[in-house]
């Protein structure tokens, strides 16, 4: 994707590129015919020395040639700051390095018109961008921050190829540089046509949007041009690192926002909210026992869009923060990094992702491509609005926006360039970012035809499912819009994509709070529901109980209604059905009984979810009982109903110790991590069949509807279809309100049963591996709502 | 802008006074590339840079590649919190030896 920039190239194994920055010309050297637009020092910019001491009068020192070896006293000399003459003294050899036209002391040629966006190339940068239906286009050059622009080129009439406009400057500063397009052609809405050359446009592939440097900072709402694209230098040096390419049935997913995770005052990172503060806090995330996290929106975003500005006391709230409004799709977040004010969260980003392999943790990717921050007719201009609107929307034969996703606009993302830009997208996150996945937000979208009707075959799904290069990422689905298509289970899949089960996450809250007629479904839930993906394999359903989307898990057994009134819409956004039961008090209590049955209810979930085929997903702080105060969408607060309290650490280690313990349970049990799906038969000759239901009593599970028990066994025989060896685990919930006696399958000779977990006990888990050998090897007895966890293995 | 010299048992130190931004890094760049030793040792004495922006970074990560393909060490001293900080959380920070002080930065090269 990106071009070579010699000395710009970290890679010294070449000794042509160690050639870093063209030695300056001597003095005798021909300056180039035109007169030199001397990088344009821009006046306000200070190019001069800080005047630390008295400057002795400078006297012009010719360039030292090569010496052989430095002097060895003490050489003091001033170098000189000139005005840097283009010097392609290292280019020589392609005549196309040079410019072929002129435009107000700026050098130009045509340009490249593959690939989109801009790249650094040679001396200069080139510029492309496609409009199908714009008349002109004008390049507009800003430096950094200025308010007004330094330079605007019209792209020449010869600088086009069909709808692409490409065009090569030569001698920007690419840290300094700005820019964006202004786009002419008809204003003809009703043809969907919404051309207005009195706004600048972002670039599409911009792959670093400033104006949004440091989060929260107030913007000046006057810019004309408030989100900039800028160059990067896409030049990290990886090392040895590539995507870890973990088998998905070995997942346990994280799933964060970037800045929730540790912008708390608890948190004790240096910079808290950001990408470092992330790699600060990677141990714990590694000794929790995730192996992938699931970073929500990281794609540039305006998080002051729709924000409330309080005309009391100026306070700015209600901010866009979770990002669900994509900018550019090309750049992550300034304001997520702390060296976003200088530019730079390309290379913060890229640390953390190498850090997170080196920690064996995968980074996936929650993207956006079913809408984006530019809203309806009454939203923005502010990118594919003004440069080719009919492309880039759906829109209805009126030409008003189609509202699939809830938010205003729909990307028209099966049509054909769409659907490229989309690719090269996520080709560009995984080649340059090494990105191991993506979670696609209302993905049904992206399988409605221009029309909006659902396709059969969607092109874009379907190419992002065979791509060469998104090969051995993971793909996941959320797979429903807000315009009614509702797809799990059918979600056209190609073989490739995982869905987020929104079935198991309803099932489980069910069947936690004690509702009848839930034994059946979880025993297809548990089996990593091969109801919706027999064909598919477990790995197909990412199994969660929470999600940002709803209430935390342990809002979820505190509150039987959401309380969303901060959100300022009456208690009127956020879902209805969120099968929750608070445990006998509505919101935080004294009362000891209902905390400690809370607390159990969140470590049954957690337990039911862990033991599960398919792919468990955890939510931040669920793993510490992390609360939003009933509130079930949390969507624009950027505060302690989203940032995540450190000091529950401590408050609620038992049960983060009980997380830990389940989840390397899992990492150890690979019977608990099938690629497919379990069959219910022997044919490895153990005597067991793979997976066996059970109840109060062994081999008969009670189906019927008032039942609130199951119990299943695994046996270790059969652990990823007969290859591996593993002991036999058995899980058993009660869901009831009264205690019931298990009774337990007979193991094979030499094998006894253990307790590793029983959330009914004092104590409720053991490090794996010290499970206590049981008495009682016949009859276990459970207390009310409670989910234990035994192994059958050779007694030590 | 400033970079001065010196050799101090047998390590090169070159002190670079001023900020270093898209302007100036390539010129510290193609002084302090003509100061590396083949074989040798290197210490910038980074205690007047006040600012690094981009630029600056992936000068010092070119100079350290060149170092390299010298076979020689290469060493950091005095840089601010601020830059140690961006280079930190850049992962820039990860290839160079640093210390607080020159003495410190000889002894680290020693």
């Amino acid at each position: 994707m990106s071009s070579e920039i010699p000395g710009l190239e970290p890679d010294a194994v070449n000794p042509a590129v160690t050639e870093a920055v063209p030695k300056k010309a001597s003095k005798g050297k021909k300056a180039a015919e035109t007169a030199p637009v001397a990088e344009a020092a821009p006046a306000k910019k200070k190019a001069a020395p800080r005047k630390k001491k008295v400057d002795a009068a400078p006297e012009p020192t010719p360039e030292p040639a090569q010496e052989a070896a430095p002097a060895a006293p003490a050489a003091r000399e001033r170098v000189q700051l000139e005005p840097a003459v283009p010097d392609y003294s290292n280019v020589d050899s392609r005549i196309d390095f040079y410019p072929t036209h002129e435009y107000l002391g700026y050098r130009i040629r045509a340009g490249k018109p593959l690939p989109f966006g801009a790249t650094l190339v040679p001396n200069g940068v080139n510029f492309s961008v496609y409009s199908a239906h714009a008349t002109a286009c004008t390049l507009v050059i800003f430096d950094k921050g200025d308010p007004t622009p330094k330079v605007e080129i019209p792209f020449p009439h010869e600088f086009k190829i069909g709808n692409v406009f490409s065009m090569l400057v030569f001698d920007l500063d690419p840290e300094t540089l700005e820019y964006g397009y202004r786009m002419d052609g008809p204003w003809d809405p009703a043809q969907g046509h919404r051309f207005d050359p009195s706004k600048i446009l972002c670039d599409p592939y911009a792959r670093v949007i400033s104006g949004r440097d440091v989060w929260g900072q107030k913007p000046d709402w006057d810019n004309i041009y408030p989100h900039r694209s800028r160059l990067s230098f896409d030049d990290f040096d990886w090392e040895d690192d590539k995507q870890l390419e973990t088998p998905s049935e070995d997942l346990i997913v994280y799933e964060m926002h970037v800045r929730g995770f540790t912008r708390h005052g608890s948190s004790g990172v240096k910079f808290p909210g950001t990408f470092v503060g992330i790699r600060e806090k990677l141990p714990y995330l590694k000794k929790l026992g995730v192996n992938a996290i699931e970073l929500m929106p990281i794609f540039e975003f305006d998080e002051f869009e729709h924000s409330h500005t309080d005309p009391e006391t100026g306070e700015i709230d209600h901010l866009n923060y979770w990002g669900y409004s994509t900018l550019g799709f090309f750049a992550p977040k300034a304001g997520y990094a702390a060296t976003g004010k200088r530019g730079m969260q390309v290379d913060e980003l890229k640390a953390l992702i190498k850090a997170c392999h080196k920690m064996g943790i995968e980074v996936i990717l929650d993207v956006v491509f079913n809408h984006t921050a530019e809203g309806n007719e009454q939203g923005p201009t502010l990118s594919l609005k003004g440069l080719d609107n009919q492309t880039y929307y759906m829109l209805t034969p009126e030409g008003y926006y189609f509202n699939f996703s809830g938010t205003g606009n729909t990307i028209n993302c099966n049509h054909p360039v769409v659907r490229n830009m989309v690719l090269d997208c996520l080709r560009y996150w995984v080649s340059e970012y090494h990105i191991d996945g993506f979670r696609f937000d209302l993905a049904a979208i992206l399988g409605r035809a221009q029309d909006g009707s659902p396709l059969a075959n969607p092109p874009l799904l379907e190419s992002l499912a065979h791509d060469p290069i998104l090969a051995r990422t993971k793909l996941i689905a959320e797979a429903w819009d807000a315009g009614g298509l509702y797809q799990v289970g059918s979600f056209p899949a190609y073989g490739r994509w995982g869905e987020w089960n929104g079935k198991f996450r309803d099932t489980i809250r069910k069947f936690l709070k004690g509702e009848a007629g839930e034994v059946g479904e979880m025993a297809m839930r548990i089996q990593g529901s091969p109801d919706l993906y027999s064909s598919r394999g477990p790995t197909a359903s990412i199994n969660f109980i929470t999600a940002h989307d709803g209430f935390t898990l342990y809002d979820s057994v505190s509150y039987n209604e959401k309380h969303n009134l901060a959100n300022g819409e009456n208690n009127n956004d956020g879902a209805n059905d969120n099968n929750s039961w608070n445990c006998g008090a509505e919101g935080e209590t004294d009362d000891p009984w209902i905390n400690a049955l809370r607390q159990r209810q969140v470590k049954n979930a957690l337990a039911m979810m862990l033991t599960s085929q398919g792919i468990p997903m955890i939510l931040m702080g669920d793993e510490i009982g992390r609360t939003q105060h009933g509130n079930n969408n949390t969507y624009c607060h950027d505060n302690d109903l989203n940032w995540m309290d450190w000091g529950l650490v401590e408050k609620n280690k038992d049960l983060l110790q009980f997380v830990q313990h389940v989840a390397a349970f899992r990492h150890r049990h690979p019977v608990l991590r099938n690629r497919w799906h379990l069959s219910g038969r022997d044919y490895v000759g153990s005597g067991y069949p793979d997976i066996s239901f059970h109840g109060e009593r062994a081999w008969s599970p009670d189906w019927s509807s008032e039942s609130r028990t199951l119990a299943f066994m695994l046996c270790g025989k059969h652990a990823r279809g007969g290859t591996v060896q593993d002991d036999y685990i058995y899980v058993a919930m009660n869901m009831h309100w009264e205690d019931h006696a298990f009774e337990l399958p007979y193991l094979a000779q030499g094998l006894q049963w253990h307790v590793f977990a029983n959330t009914g006990a004092e104590v409720t888990s053991v490090e794996p591996g010290d499970e206590i050998w049981l008495k009682d090897q016949r009859t276990f007895w459970m207390g009310s709502r409670s989910v234990a966890i035994l192994v059958g293995k050779a007694p030590r | 802008m400033e970079i001065s010299s010196s050799t101090v048992d047998g390590v090169v130190v070159a002190q670079i006074i001023g900020d270093i931004d898209g302007k100036t890094a390539p010129i510290v760049q193609q002084k302090v590339v003509s100061l590396i030793p083949d074989g040798g040792k290197i210490l910038l004495d980074m205690g007047q840079v006040e600012y690094m922006s981009s630029a600056g970074l992936r000068m010092l990560l070119l100079v350290y590649r060149q170092a390299q393909s010298k076979g020689s060490k290469i060493a950091l001293s005095g840089l601010s919190e601020d830059i140690a900080d961006t280079m930190s959380a850049t992962g820039f920070l990860d290839y160079f030896v640093t210390s607080t002080t020159v003495e410190e930065g000889l002894q680290a090269l020693a």
